[in-house]
């Protein structure tokens, strides 16, 4: 299959870069991994004149700890994401993660700016920034902003980010002591989208109680889902089975899943909740709560 | 239409060709420089048929366009013979018959070779996780996790 015509740009610095988002504007479209983008273009799904390719803006691609914040260049592949000694040890929900993204030669290429920006809530990424608190900055030509995940996301395949901008970076607030998380993923074979999958990162208290939580949710509605009613409920709770099974209960029922070859309705639903127990119970234990 | 003037070095020896924006980097392979050992299974991002070294990392090259691998160095199965002598991995599929059809060989030794150069000794898990997004259709995979583990082993 051979995608229609377009006209490809490879801008060697992020302001050359924005300054073709801007003159070419809505017929543009920003070439990261490809993993995604390509595919749409050769069934031709989706369409653009011109591919504004960031591969060759140095410094985009890092993994750090910084200012309380981890920190993850745009263009980072999830080769590295999966390689990474910081993320496998104080990282396991985003190592979980990169582990279950496509397959291991989709992730020599595919990105983690990429694999948010696309906004498919069947991707893997946007469930796991929901559940650690991250954001992402965006830069464009007015500047660079920082947008929480939560108000990234606003329908099927699109965000808040406007047509001159790139997400550049994404930013994870550095667990507290007694944090962990987990991300676990029903699909039907390596290299399938999630039927469903669920995201939790907990913070524990010295009483051993949730003192924070978060969960994301993929693949059971329009968007990621975060799952708040469930978040809040965990408040200041024991982290014992009957919590666990309460806080799934209401994560399903914060799902809108849509039947396809993939499942029912009912079913998705109903593996959001088995998925959301299991990631919660790993979460915790991970965090050192069991 | 988008033309541009790409180098890329490929199993070795640089090329410089004026490619299309749209053409895939398994197009410029298998037409422009007549290199048909790296298949087109799925076209879709799934099999692996295409599988290649782009700077040394296994990568679907039907998901790659010609014109990203400017300034590369590319590795298909042809590459991997030098001097008459089969690489290991060329061994491994050959001692251990890691195939049926054949289809998705070349896939699968490019992966295991770039397995093998990461991770010289690799568990039967690390082996089958490294070819998860290899597809084979004929073997059930044993031979193919035999012929990898072949090529790993000293000799």
């Amino acid at each position: 299959m051979i995608p229609a015509p377009f006209d490809y740009h490879a801008p060697k610095t992020l302001s050359e870069a924005i300054a073709l988002l801007q003159r070419h504007g809505d017929e543009a479209k920003v070439l990261s991994g490809g993993q995604s983008l390509l595919p749409l273009l050769k069934l031709r799904v989706g369409a653009a004149a011109h591919l504004i390719d960031i591969g060759r803006i140095p410094d985009l691609e890092y993994i750090k700890e910084d200012g309380g914040f981890l920190k993850i260049g745009g263009r980072t592949r999830e080769s590295a994401l999966e390689r990474s000694d910081l993320i496998k040890s104080k990282y396991p929900i985003l190592h979980d993660t990169a582990l279950v993204i496509a397959d291991p030669l989709v992730r020599n290429r595919a990105t983690v700016g990429g694999n948010l920006a696309h906004a498919d809530p069947a991707n893997d990424h946007p469930a796991t920034m929901l559940a650690l608190g991250a954001e992402v900055t965006a830069t464009g030509a007015k500047g660079q902003r920082t947008i929480p995940v939560d108000k990234f996301f606003t329908g099927l395949f699109s965000t808040v980010l406007t047509p001159d901008e790139i997400l550049t970076e994404i930013r994870v607030p550095v667990p507290p002591p007694r944090s962990g998380g987990a991300y676990v993923k029903l699909e039907r074979k390596v290299g399938d989208f999630a039927t469903a999958a669920a995201a939790v990162q907990v913070t524990l208290g010295a009483g051993g109680e949730i003192e924070r939580a978060g969960i994301g949710l993929t693949a059971v509605g329009p968007t990621p889902i975060k799952a708040v009613e469930a978040e809040r409920y965990l408040l200041k709770k024991k982290p014992d089975a009957a919590t666990i099974a309460e806080a799934a209960r209401l994560a399903a029922g914060a799902a809108a899943p849509s039947a396809d070859r993939r499942g029912a309705v009912q079913y998705k639903r109903e593996m959001a909740r088995v998925l959301t127990a299991r990631a919660l119970a790993k979460a915790i234990e991970r965090a050192g709560g069991r | 239409m988008a033309t541009h003037t790409i180098k890329v070095t490929v199993n070795g020896t640089l090329h410089e060709a004026s490619v299309e924006s749209r053409l895939l980097l398994v197009h410029f392979l298998r037409e422009d420089l007549r290199l048909t050992g790296t298949h087109i299974g799925c076209d879709t991002t799934h099999c692996g048929a295409c599988t290649v070294l782009v700077d040394g990392e296994p990568v679907k090259s039907c998901t790659v366009l010609a014109v990203q691998a400017d300034g590369s160095d590319v590795r298909t199965v042809e590459g991997l013979e030098q001097d008459g002598k089969l690489h290991p991995i060329q061994e491994g599929f050959w001692q251990e018959h890691g195939l049926q059809c054949g289809y998705c060989t070349p896939g699968m030794m490019m992966t295991g070779a770039a397995l093998l150069g990461r991770n010289p000794n690799p568990s039967e898990a690390d082996i089958r996780h490294a070819i998860s997004g290899n597809l084979c259709r004929c073997t059930g995979y044993v031979n193919i996790v035999k012929a990898i583990q072949h090529a790993a082993r000293p000799r």
